[in-house]
């Protein structure tokens, strides 16, 4: 069986990036957009692992690289969705079109 | 070894002892008054401060990845004042508050944050200190819990700095991709300008450009300045944006020294438009911190200039202006926090005849917008004169002179606050305020500081000696 060429999975995680950004641009729910950043997040792990695997398969910068971009993801969840719970208590809604007080 | 460790990484450690304590007295503890508190916190942050100053060594730690210099020490020495007089500055502000020291644990794990992210050697580090450093400063943005406009603002930083460092972070793993190390010592010589280098380092131009508010990427900064209470506010606008600058300035001056010429003209195209924007609409803002808050955009527009200058002079002018520039934005933000905490007003509007019942307070904020304006006695003006001609040694003359003209269209909004102060009749001006010893120490050091840092000529010299050039 042959092997799967890097750029396939460059190009997923590429996809995935783009997918995410999209996402965070168009959609006004909050967790949504949370959502999306977690994806931009990910495709960036894909390419680490991959380029790790592929590239430079002698070292492990790029694996170490991927752990601790899941934790801190998980940390910015958590303080992103504390501070969606306490707007939502202030605005009783979790659009973004609803927060805009201020402008310009 | 051992005691390298602890002296190469002084600055860190005393801070995450600091946080410690707070923590401890926050747990043994209810009955301590929340001045007391204050006090505590104050003397430990000036013990910090002085601290600073001794027992500095140069050298690496853990495989590269912590570095420490003298121009490092400096910028850590300058952060750990600032932080001081915000710290200072707050104290009316918070006086009245019940979590005075959970905010005091976020700002210095913010601070931490910043130390590991200046003497980063490898991108990892970096990632890591960044990210120590904004996650808590979008938690304390919403430290008014009751306030609408305070959540409002933590969630726009939240998100925009959670998309800015997915930008930064896919710039890196390309990088990696590209090169094979994380190693700021070795990636130089792995960069050659090729389309997927290029590429890779938008992606990171642009997640710094977020992070210091550089105009396609500033949208989020004048929101978040004004709904955030004043002192996180000025600790966003003052030490946040030096501490990223301080590192942008290294990794493009030691990392991406290759691709100089590229790099050299999106810098020029941000500069110009950041100072155009910038200008523009602080010109229209009624609200002071709104004002400010695109007053310090343009003030990062002629940054970029300095930095653009990639000489030897581009740096020491860099660090020297952001010196300047703590001094006046900090005495600036420290009478409107004075005066929103006492009185809840922050409108030019309300400014009006402020000279008649508070003439002390409006010296101060008259010098720091002064300074801001870069008007010659003051200190601003010594900044940004250098700045402009550490730009001006590329050549660029073109580039130099629309800077030069911008600073003439900053003076009209200066000019107009300081106007509405002494010379505006206001039929209910502010009353006349008590201002406590603390944060009216913390004036009078920055007041000092904008007077005497321009005449006195060996703290540039110091400076420029420890600074490098391409």
């Amino acid at each position: 069986m042959s092997e799967i060429p890097l750029t396939h999975i460059l190009f997923v995680s590429t996809a995935l990036f783009f997918i995410g950004m999209y996402g965070l641009f168009t959609r006004r729910n909050m967790i949504t957009m949370l959502m999306s950043i977690e994806l931009i997040l990910n495709s960036v792990n894909i390419n680490f692992v991959a380029f790790n695997k592929y590239l430079y398969s002698d070292q492990l910068n790029g694996v170490f690289f991927t752990i601790f971009i899941i934790a801190i993801a998980a940390a910015e969840a958590a303080v992103g969705i504390a501070i969606i719970i306490n707007l939502y208590r202030g605005h009783h809604s979790i659009d973004v079109e609803d927060a805009g007080e201020m402008k310009y | 070894m051992n005691t390298d460790f602890f002296i190469l990484m002084k600055f860190e450690l005393l801070v995450a002892v600091i946080i410690f304590v707070l923590i401890f007295i926050k747990l043994a503890s209810n009955e301590w008054s929340t001045k007391a508190v204050l006090n505590v916190v104050n003397i430990l942050l000036l013990t910090n401060f002085i601290a600073g100053f001794f027992l500095n060594h140069d050298g690496t730690l853990f495989g590269n990845m912590f570095s420490t210099t003298k121009l490092v020490e400096l910028q850590k020495n300058i952060l750990n004042l600032g932080t001081l007089i915000i710290s200072a500055q707050a104290y009316t502000w918070l006086k009245n508050h019940k979590h005075v020291l959970e905010f005091y644990i976020l700002l210095l794990s913010t601070l931490l944050g910043m130390f590991f992210m200046i003497s980063s050697g490898n991108l990892l580090m970096f990632y890591l200190g960044l990210e120590l450093s904004t996650i808590p400063l979008a938690a304390i943005c919403n430290f008014d819990l009751e306030k609408r406009k305070s959540s409002e603002a933590a969630m726009k930083l939240i998100i925009s700095s959670a998309f800015s460092s997915g930008l930064l972070l896919f710039g890196i793993s390309l990088l990696y991709g590209a090169t094979g190390t994380l190693n700021f010592s070795e990636l130089p010589q792995h960069l050659n300008g090729n389309a997927l280098q290029l590429f890779a380092f938008i992606l990171l131009l642009a997640g710094f450009a977020f992070k210091i508010s550089v105009v396609p990427f500033h949208l989020w900064t004048a929101d978040v300045y004004e709904g955030s209470p004043v002192s996180v506010t000025s600790y966003l606008s003052v030490i946040s944006k030096a501490a990223f600058l301080f590192v942008f300035v290294s990794v493009l001056y030691n990392v991406f020294k290759p691709l100089a010429n590229t790099w050299f003209n999106m810098l020029m195209l941000l500069s110009i438009l950041t100072m155009v924007v910038g200008n523009l609409f602080a010109i229209r803002q009624n609200n002071l911190k709104r004002f400010l808050a695109f007053s310090s955009i343009t003030q990062m527009g002629f940054i970029l200039v300095g930095i653009s200058g990639s000489s030897q002079m581009g740096i020491a002018s860099v660090i020297y202006f952001l010196l300047i520039y703590f001094f006046s934005n900090l005495g600036a933000f420290g009478v409107i926090a004075f005066v929103s905490a006492s009185t809840g007003k922050e409108t030019m509007d309300d400014y009006k005849g402020l000279y008649k019942t508070n003439p002390f307070l409006s010296w101060v904020l008259t010098i720091s917008l002064f300074s801001l304006a870069g008007i010659p006695p003051t200190a601003g003006f010594f900044g940004k004169f250098f700045l402009i001609m550490a730009g001006a040694g590329k050549g660029n003359y073109v580039f130099i002179t629309i800077a030069a003209l911008n600073m003439i269209i900053s003076l009209y909004y200066y000019l107009k606050v300081v106007k509405a102060i002494f010379m505006d009749a206001n039929e209910q001006p502010i009353e006349k305020l008590p201002i406590n010893t603390l944060p009216k120490l913390a004036m009078i050091v920055c007041i000092t500081g904008i007077v005497s840092i321009g005449f006195i000529h060996p703290i540039y010299d110091y400076i420029y000696s420890l600074s490098f050039g391409l």
